[in-house]
């Protein structure tokens, strides 16, 4: 076993980040790297995180122990009520937060009709949400977005403090970096930069400003227990490799 | 009744929920029957799969209300894509809880639904008759109104049946398709199994027994009736055909090749050609 971490392996510890004392609630990653984080963030620090199978069952990691029974239908209801955390995708992001995986181009007639606004309205608004990107470019991280499916922080601030309680985008992982949107206005700033990259890195891949601060950390490299947990238990077969491209 | 029955009390220019989730227990029997009945200008409620991208190919719809469509293990269904791409449908994107809402709205009999849901995204940009209502109450809050997503028809599939149509499922989730027959004026159910009222309890628990027979007003037995979406525990999804299925979108003359050899003929015949589908896959592989 290689002693260093590779590039995927600091996503994932990265992702796993995101759900850091969140306590007894869902934990709903989509795509492989924030799915291995947030197992991994079960197994280590987050113990009391539930996670689902993607069939009804609420399952300890690996998958051979059901807790509970978690149907389409209480997971809305878990939504309404806050108790969960999604990390999604995004095929555009914006300075503020603001998602899109409905569709690309003119919504009326789009120019590649995607999956649709799926559960992004609702979660936005009700529970945190963060965002995993694989591959950091400006075609993904543009303004404005096509079709707002994700609410972000100037339409949160739009619609005021009370309508807007339950709203929070916490970070946004992507192959090069954790960003976050800890600024006056909302507007998305560098928190830290994987291993290997620089800031200019990050800036020339994102097609707005983004805050920089005085002195940009590194993203916390995996511990050698959590290297174990990835490469023994987690994802023997190396899969994550490939959602890197 | 009869898959070609079941679509022979539908028409044109109905509002029709289909049950399942994605690629999971879809009625694609009872939907395979409605591309035959030749009926059109239907509106489709669906969590859509490829019930919606047939019917879309097909030419058969004007309107898809929904969160998403998406064939689960291919992300995106090809021939919904196309028709979008195209022009040819007309579209209600709501996010997925507020299909839930509207459905459960109009299984009560209520207007609309209050939840939090859409505010602040463009779901309200490109559903301009969405509304939204101030709570009445000393809280004042505004929340979207959903509105009942009324339904003349449902169609639904489970594992077993009655013939007055207490349907069971066993699979892990009962999605929505309990509320899809509630917000119907008739809903009609698919099974895979028709079994006598006293044995309904021999395969499941009580709570199994997601639609009873006030919910609906047929039931049809169309074995591998969910084909090719999963109807576990009786099948898994057939992902080869499925692979097969989203190819058929490359080109026009792809898609009226798998037509002509699968959506032709009857259920029978696609049944048979299934069936010789995948025995050309095990020599092929062999």
């Amino acid at each position: 076993m290689s002693a260093e971490p590779t590039r995927a392996e600091v996503c994932v510890v990265a992702c796993a980040e995101a759900w850091r004392g969140d306590g007894a609630i869902l934990a709903s990653p989509m795509g492989l790297i924030p799915t291995l984080g947030a197992r991994l963030a079960r197994l280590t620090f987050a113990p009391d995180l539930l996670l689902t199978d993607g069939e009804a069952h609420l399952v300890a990691p690996g998958g051979d122990v059901t807790e509970g029974w978690l149907p389409y239908r209480s997971v809305f209801t878990m939504v309404a009520r806050g108790h969960r955390h999604v990390m999604m995708g995004a095929a555009q992001i914006d300075r503020f937060g603001n998602q899109n995986i409905s569709c690309v181009g003119d919504w009326a007639r789009p120019r590649a009709q995607l999956l649709g606004v799926r559960g992004a309205p609702g979660n936005t608004i009700n529970h945190p949400t963060s965002y995993w990107i694989a591959r950091h470019s400006r075609r993904v991280f543009t303004e404005p977005v096509d079709m707002v499916s994700g609410m972000g922080y100037d339409r949160a601030a739009a619609l005021g403090p009370r309508a807007a309680r339950f709203h929070e985008v916490r970070v946004v992982v992507t192959n090069l970096a954790v960003l976050d949107f800890a600024t006056a206005q909302g507007g998305m700033r560098l928190r830290s930069v994987h291993p290997g990259v620089s800031a200019d890195e990050v800036t020339e891949a994102t097609g707005f400003p983004l805050v920089i601060p005085p002195s940009v950390a590194q993203t916390r490299p995996p511990t050698p227990a959590e290297l174990a947990l990835i490469r023994g238990t987690l994802d023997p077969g190396r899969h994550r490799d490939a959602e890197l491209g | 009744m009869t898959a070609d029955q079941v679509a022979g009390e539908l028409r044109s220019g109905m509002t029709i929920g289909i049950g399942g989730w994605g690629s999971r227990r879809k009625p694609m029997a009872l939907v395979r029957a409605v591309l035959r009945a030749g009926i059109t200008d239907l509106t489709v409620v669906s969590y859509g799969g490829p019930d919606v991208g047939l019917l879309v190919a097909h030419g058969r719809v004007r309107r898809v209300v929904c969160g998403f469509v998406s064939l689960d293990s291919i992300a995106l269904e090809p021939h919904f894509r196309l028709g979008r791409q195209q022009g040819r449908i007309e579209l209600t994107e709501v996010d997925e809880g507020m299909v839930h809402w509207g459905l459960l709205a109009a299984a009560h009999r209520l207007p609309f639904l209050p939840m939090r849901a859409g505010l602040g995204t463009d779901v309200m940009r490109v559903n301009p008759e969405l509304r939204t209502v101030r709570s009445p109450y000393d809280d004042g809050e505004e929340l979207v109104a959903m509105p009942a997503l009324r339904l003349d028809a449902a169609l639904v599939h489970v594992n077993r049946a009655d013939a007055s149509g207490n349907g069971q499922y066993l699979g892990p989730d009962p999605y929505f398709d309990d509320l899809f027959c509630l917000a119907a004026e008739r809903a009609y159910l698919s099974c895979e199994q028709v079994i006598p009222t006293a044995g309904l309890l021999d395969a499941g628990p009580p709570q199994s027994l997601l639609i009873n027979r006030a919910m609906v007003h047929g039931v049809a037995h169309t074995p591998g009736g969910a084909h090719f979406t999963s109807c576990v525990p009786d099948y898994g999804r057939d992902e080869a055909f499925q692979a097969h299925y989203a190819a058929s979108a490359r080109s026009p003359e792809d898609w009226e090749r798998f037509r002509g050899e699968f959506l032709d003929g009857d259920e029978a015949d696609y049944q048979r050609a299934v069936q010789r589908f995948a025995e050309r896959r095990t020599v092929t592989a062999s």
